[in-house]
């Protein structure tokens, strides 16, 4: 790993709301039982045309935002599929950070899972994100994490992260090594929670058994 | 003690202890597993050397990439597939997780499977590696998807990492017009608040409309309600879902019972109790709804128009509109009724249960699959297909010239071999209308099943309520 505290790179403009995650990551690359070649599948019908060539007026497509790695995208970016595929592709792609007024849920607990920063902005400082990045001669943006600011040409901005997410960034936080810390008191919370609701004890296995 | 919502309640008892001022470890009664979201998570258990400490409170089913072809054993073709069965199964044995596989008679889709085995109780807190886990708040568990990363945390200690929701309150009044479902209440309300309407929420449905809905109508309502973003959604349980809970719980049944009546009892908000947000729709004056565009919100009455686009007055709303239409090939401003579909598809974890497909018969009986139409029933379990054919549906649907299959998620996501070629239309019972989602370049309609199956004997998309019932 190299610097956690600051990312800085090319922005692309990605103006699509509700950009699902089944068109972030299509079906057909999810038949894997590892992360490997998910890359390729990244967008890819917005990538590619039918005959498999790329789409010229699509913008990762031109040569001047070959190497973006920050994408500025439209509202409740990631809705859809739960599928971790998506986050893992856009990593495989190069990209670092995403921009956008608002995120869907899922997608962004998956997103902060894997260290790839998303940054909720109001819609207007978005708009002026996307007009600076569309000018692909002078679209570089600064963001620190440990400051919580981002820097375009014409943008300044000021971002929240929950506590526990700037953690995750900055110290690359092991989050099942941590919840296995309190493994007394979830043993100790299911016995109790098992002794005043014993039907909800082994639930699956039983039911397995009884079928 | 302060007034509380039901979901509050819900977290309150699953929460073992707060982490910081925002998460808490919340606890996981029962966690269900598919064959391509979790590889990745088995994978990283190996890597780390974890254990699954809790493998009972866990189950997993093959339902996404299986073949639905009316054969007696099925064969996954695709090796890519057929290894995620494979590799489900060898990470089940070695974890003791239980598992309906792909030939299991039980075998179907997760959230279809789960809830008529007996495996939700109400005050549940169930979990999946899939969006439309909120299904199971029609029994008054609170469920929601999670990604690969949870999956692993989850079979590691069987708990979330879990940052409380807003809650939400959606109260529905009124009686369902003839020839309406839940379907169409679902999407009605998508339509009102929108894809990210219920982003940040939980939902709590009450209403005389919830009231007299069905258990599996309730499911049709909770698992698509998803789509207007909410992290989980709930039906405070009354009679009619108990019953169906108990009824296909045995292992309650006996010396638990009456502790189970009484903490069910508890299940639902206090009176005083305060939403962060309410919404009040009626539902008496509810049409027949379908989707024009590729977002599940870019729905209409069945007897509406297509919006025109100078009349959506959000720049970015209106963008999505236009896209969409380019996408769908309807034009802004005009009728939805009438429009050619090529493809029929009923099933799916919204729409793929015994009902359902009792709602689309009802329909199909006495008539024909329109000449040029493609129309498959895929019933959501084998339980399911086995009580249609008890009844004889499979009789009505075939003797119509539809394709009566196996049990799986199918043409819902297309992860199977069931994908739609381009510039294909199709009548959906699914839950989403996304560009590719059926088939790169298809196009998906989403609607009730009963309009489903109007739409296969006429072959456009029609007005279920001005077909006669013919049996």
């Amino acid at each position: 790993m190299t610097d956690n505290t600051c990312i800085q790179g090319q922005a692309a403009a990605l103006c699509i709301e509700n950009l699902d995650t089944d068109q972030i990551m299509p079906k057909q690359f999810l038949r894997g039982i590892d992360k490997a070649g998910l890359k390729e599948g990244l967008l890819y019908d917005l990538r590619f045309d039918t005959q498999g060539q790329r789409r010229p007026d699509f913008i990762l497509n031109q040569d001047a935002y070959a190497h973006a790695s920050i994408l500025i995208a439209g509202s409740n970016f990631g809705c859809g599929s739960s599928r971790e595929h998506a986050v893992w592709g856009m990593q495989q792609y190069g990209i670092q950070a995403v921009v956008a007024s608002s995120f869907a849920e899922i997608f962004h607990a998956n997103a902060m899972n894997n260290r790839l920063l998303l940054i909720t902005l109001p819609p207007e400082q978005v708009a002026q994100l996307m007009d600076d990045a569309n000018d692909s001669a002078n679209n570089s943006i600064d963001i620190d994490i440990t400051a919580q600011s981002l820097r375009s040409r014409n943008v300044q901005a000021s971002f929240e992260l929950m506590p526990r997410h700037r953690r995750m960034f900055l110290e690359g936080l092991d989050s099942i090594g941590l919840s296995l810390s309190y493994q007394d008191e979830i043993t100790d919370f299911a016995s109790n929670h098992w002794t005043h609701q014993p039907w909800l004890r082994h639930v699956a296995a039983t039911a397995r058994r009884h079928l | 003690m302060t007034s509380r919502t039901l979901y509050r309640k819900l977290v309150d008892s699953h929460t073992v202890t707060w982490l910081d001022d925002e998460n808490l470890l919340l606890f996981c009664d029962l966690h269900l597993m598919n064959e391509y979201t979790s590889p990745q998570a088995f994978a990283g258990l190996y890597e780390q050397g974890h254990e699954v400490p809790m493998p009972d409170q866990n189950v997993a089913v093959v339902s996404h990439i299986i073949p639905t072809h009316p054969t007696r054993v099925r064969i996954i073709s695709d090796p890519a597939s057929a290894l995620q069965a494979r590799n489900l199964k060898k990470n089940c044995d070695h974890f003791g997780i239980p598992l309906f596989d792909t030939n299991d008679a039980l075998q179907g889709i997760e959230h279809v499977v789960a809830p008529e085995l007996g495996l939700i109780r109400p005050g549940m807190v169930v979990i999946c590696g899939d969006s439309h886990t909120t299904t199971y708040g029609a029994l008054g568990a609170l469920g929601f998807g999670i990604g690969t990363t949870d999956v692993e945390h989850v079979l590691a200690t069987q708990t979330l990492v879990y940052k409380p929701a807003m809650d939400m309150r959606i109260r529905i009044d009124g009686t369902l017009p003839v020839g309406t479902t839940a379907k169409d209440l679902v999407l009605d309300v998508i339509g009102r608040i929108g894809a990210q309407g219920a982003r940040g929420y939980a939902v709590e449905f009450c209403g005389t409309t919830i009231d007299a809905l069905s258990v599996e109508a309730r499911f049709t309502l909770c698992n698509m309600i998803l789509e207007a973003g909410v992290r989980g959604a709930l039906i405070a349980p009354d009679q009619k879902a108990i019953d169906y809970v108990t009824s296909r719980a045995p292992d309650i049944a006996e010396q638990y019972l009456d502790a189970a009546l009484a903490a069910w009892d508890k299940l639902h908000s206090d009176t005083d109790a305060v939403f962060d947000i309410e919404h009040h729709f009626d539902a008496s004056h509810v049409a027949p709804q379908v989707t024009w565009g590729t977002s599940p919100d870019q729905v209409v009455a069945i007897d509406g128009s297509i919006p025109a686009l100078d009349t959506i007055l959000d720049h970015s709303v209106r963008g999505s509109a236009a896209r969409a239409l380019a996408y769908t090939g309807l034009r802004a401003g005009s009728a939805i009724e009438g429009t050619a579909i090529q493809h029929v598809f009923i099933g799916s974890c919204t729409n793929g249960r015994i009902e359902d497909l009792r709602a689309a018969a009802g329909i199909v009986h006495g008539r024909q699959v329109a000449q040029g139409v493609r129309a498959m029933v895929v019933p959501g379990s084998g339980a399911v297909k086995r009580a249609a054919e008890a009844e004889g549906l499979d009789r009505i649907f075939t003797q119509a010239g539809f394709e009566w299959r196996n049990a799986g998620c199918s043409m819902c996501l297309a992860m199977n071999d069931d994908v739609l070629a381009a510039g294909v239309r199709c009548a959906s019972t699914t839950n989403r209308n996304f560009e590719g989602r059926q088939g790169r370049g298809a196009i998906t309609h989403l609607m009730s099943p009963a309009m489903a199956a109007a739409a296969a004997v006429s072959g456009h998309i029609t007005d279920v309520r001005q077909l006669e019932v013919l049996s």
